[in-house]
């Protein structure tokens, strides 16, 4: 996969082989290199978030509003009263599924964004496997379709895995374009096999049998699958630490020569990381029909997935820091509403925050190592 | 395209052909700018933010001065601003320039709707359109031949780059940062800085096929203008194989695909109209899946690209 040889290389007549750089042979691989001791991570990542902020702030300076009403506004929308931390909630929860689509192949150093197709592809999945054992008693028709989701959305992202190690495709650019061929896909069967015709106004897929909708943590108005998300991050940060998989999985993504040396079996490794991740991403996609809309339509295409990618990197690929930041992104998601009515802001406010945090996030990585203090620390 | 129904088949034929020459100037701008991107060594896989970005620049900047020119040039400076902030981020030590290009996607995305808010219009001063077709009194054949300026702008400069590459010194450095990063360093030349001037033309290049979008075709500003032509355009790179000229054939190709669906409604085609949408990313991934090996390097793809290997 990494050799170099062939016709590629040379064209300028000036060096023999490319390949006998060890600086950018890292590179080849990418992901691996953002994993950082976790007090330094943490730090950065708190200095990158404060500069987006600062830089968001000069920005809404710019276009004539007070920054520090608008930050506090943030605030309010996302985390200020009861109302807001349950939409925040609400949110966040498929957020932190999406987000493990990006942070599990990163293990393994695959830089895989197809998680809101997964997403799409799990919903309709589940509209599908609810359909198909409609007469089932309600726990196991709502584990079913919860199943039939996963499993749908981790077949998706396995094929970019596959296509990556055995056909060598870059799998960043696969999955993408898989989002849009999952999109295709999903309008086609929405607007036409399985669109419920007695919805006139938008094209939506037959509805799940009501008895199999998930209810809401009782006492909030946060549906379940915001308990299903955190439990996974959970098992996937013991897997990943505690277990001789996820050590494989992290030699893999450190250092692929290595695990080659060591007879680590890394097409398996490579599959199994694409599984675990579509697989969450399309639980995402099940979580959502069963417990928000009922069925499956275009209010699923709303961005989890690209958001999921954004909380991946912010979170550096670990899945237990997923759940903080899925949530603090998922308030800044769930302020755009107060934003755009109390300043009259665009709601692609919330987009441009994001953005900037992201842009901050990665350039943080350049101050990554940089000091001994972190070293030092235990 | 109008015309097509009346004349059946032949019309599907050519409102494809008419949709190819219409559809593909983003795609060949954007392309054309990951070319030289690619070239010095570095993926700029947001492309896609910087097309919007392009297009919304592009409709302001001519609904404020009433020349749909000066909105092109407006948009090709939105897009080097945003091609020389991906390359800023990337010249840091330990940036990862396809993570960078993510996060450049979602943040052109947001800033190019936040700012184009106030535009949203149906209509600007539009760019004039190259009546090729004047000959004919079919009007179907007249209206796939009304070519874009700009459309015969990016031909003639796919011929010029391709040529600039191969036979210049410019094209040799260009080539010589995305081929050995320290050949350049041992020729006491910064690659840092070739690969700033590389993704900064880049950027004006894709900023100007954004005008395209909202200044020809579709022509107007709206949030859902673009449908990830920026995004294909990069894979359509990988397919073209590093070649400027290969990037003509393969957008119009490609504009071909996208006009399928569209043209097959005109005869009353129209239960499949989702999935025929989908044959453009369709056919990248089959591409990609032919034309990858995990045995050695794409062929014709610069050494130091992270994404070829």
């Amino acid at each position: 996969m990494r050799s170099t040889s062939g016709s590629a290389v040379d064209r300028t007549g000036l060096t023999g082989s490319a390949a006998a750089q060890p600086a950018h042979r890292a590179s080849s691989w990418p992901v691996a290199r953002v994993y950082v001791e976790p007090l330094e991570a943490l730090v950065l990542s708190a200095g990158a978030l404060a500069v987006a902020l600062v830089l968001f702030g000069v920005f809404v300076a710019l276009g004539g509003r007070n920054p520090l009403a608008v930050y506090s506004a943030l605030y309010l929308g996302g985390f200020g009263t009861r109302f807001s931390i349950e939409g925040t909630l609400t949110q966040a929860s498929p957020i932190i599924l999406t987000a493990l689509c990006t942070a599990l192949p990163a293990r393994v150093g695959l830089l895989v964004i197809g998680a809101e197709g997964a997403l799409v592809i799990g919903g309709l999945c589940a509209v599908l496997v609810a359909t198909a054992v409609a007469t089932a008693s309600p726990w196991v028709g709502t584990l079913a379709a919860l199943l039939g989701g996963a499993l749908a959305g981790a077949l998706w992202i396995a094929a970019a895995g596959a296509l990556k190690h055995w056909r060598g495709v870059n799998e960043t650019i696969a999955s993408l374009l898989l989002n849009y061929i999952a999109i295709a896909l999903f309008n086609h069967l929405i607007s036409g096999p399985v669109r419920d015709f007695s919805q006139t106004l938008k094209a939506q897929s037959w509805p799940v049998p009501d008895a199999f909708r998930i209810g809401s943590i009782p006492g909030w108005s946060v549906h379940w699958g915001l308990v299903i998300g955190v439990c996974i991050c959970i098992i996937l940060f013991v897997l990943i630490r505690h277990t001789t998989l996820g050590f494989s999985m992290n030699v893999l993504g450190g250092n692929r020569r290595a695990a080659q040396v060591a007879g680590l079996p890394i097409g398996r490794l490579v599959i199994l990381a694409c599984l675990m991740g579509g697989g969450a991403a399309g639980l995402a996609g099940a979580i959502e029909v069963l417990a928000v809309h009922g069925a499956a339509s275009e209010s699923l295409i709303v961005g989890f997935g690209y958001t999921g990618i954004l909380v991946a990197f912010l979170a550096r690929q670990n899945p237990l820091a997923i759940v903080p930041v899925a949530l603090l992104v998922g308030g800044i998601s769930a302020s755009g509403g107060l934003l755009q009515r109390r300043f009259d802001m665009p709601d692609a406010t919330t987009q441009v925050l994001q953005g900037l945090i992201f842009v901050c996030v990665l350039a943080s990585n350049a101050l990554a190592g940089r000091w001994r203090w972190f070293a030092r620390s235990p | 395209m109008t015309g097509a129904a009346g004349i059946g088949w032949y019309g599907v034929a050519l409102a494809i052909v008419g949709g190819a020459l219409r559809v593909s100037t983003p795609y060949l701008f954007v392309s054309l700018g990951e070319v030289l991107t690619e070239k010095s060594g570095r993926v700029n896989l947001g492309l896609e933010g910087t097309l919007l970005m392009g297009a919304m620049t592009g409709f302001a900047g001519a609904t404020l001065t009433g020349s749909p020119w000066l909105g092109v040039l407006a948009a090709g400076a939105a897009g080097a601003a945003f091609g020389l902030l991906h390359a800023a981020i990337c010249n840091l030590p330990r940036v990862n320039d396809i993570a960078v290009g993510i996060a450049l996607f979602l943040f052109g995305i947001g800033l190019a709707f936040y700012l184009g808010k106030p535009f949203i219009a149906p209509r600007a001063a539009m760019l004039p359109a190259l009546p090729l077709g004047a000959w004919s009194d079919e009007p179907a054949v007249r209206a796939a031949l009304e070519i874009s300026p700009l459309f015969l702008i990016g031909a003639a400069l796919a011929v010029a780059l391709q040529w600039g590459i191969a036979n210049t010194r410019l094209g040799l450095l260009l080539r010589m940062a995305g081929e050995s990063a320290d050949a350049a360093r041992a020729l006491g030349r910064s690659v840092n800085a070739i690969r700033t001037l590389a993704t900064t033309a880049g950027g004006f290049l894709a900023g100007v096929g954004g005008a395209f979008l909202s200044l020809y075709y579709p022509g107007n500003w709206n949030e859902g203008l673009s449908s990830g032509q920026g995004l294909m355009a990069i894979a359509l790179v990988i397919f073209a194989r590093w070649s400027p000229l290969r990037c003509l054939w393969a957008s119009l190709l490609f504009g071909g695909a996208s006009a399928l669906g569209p043209a097959l409604q005109t005869v009353g085609v129209t239960s499949g109209y989702y999935l025929y949408s989908a044959a453009p990313y369709l056919l990248t991934l089959v591409l990609l899946v032919y034309s990858s090996s995990t045995r050695h390097a794409l062929s014709g793809a610069p050494s130091e690209l992270s994404i070829s290997r």
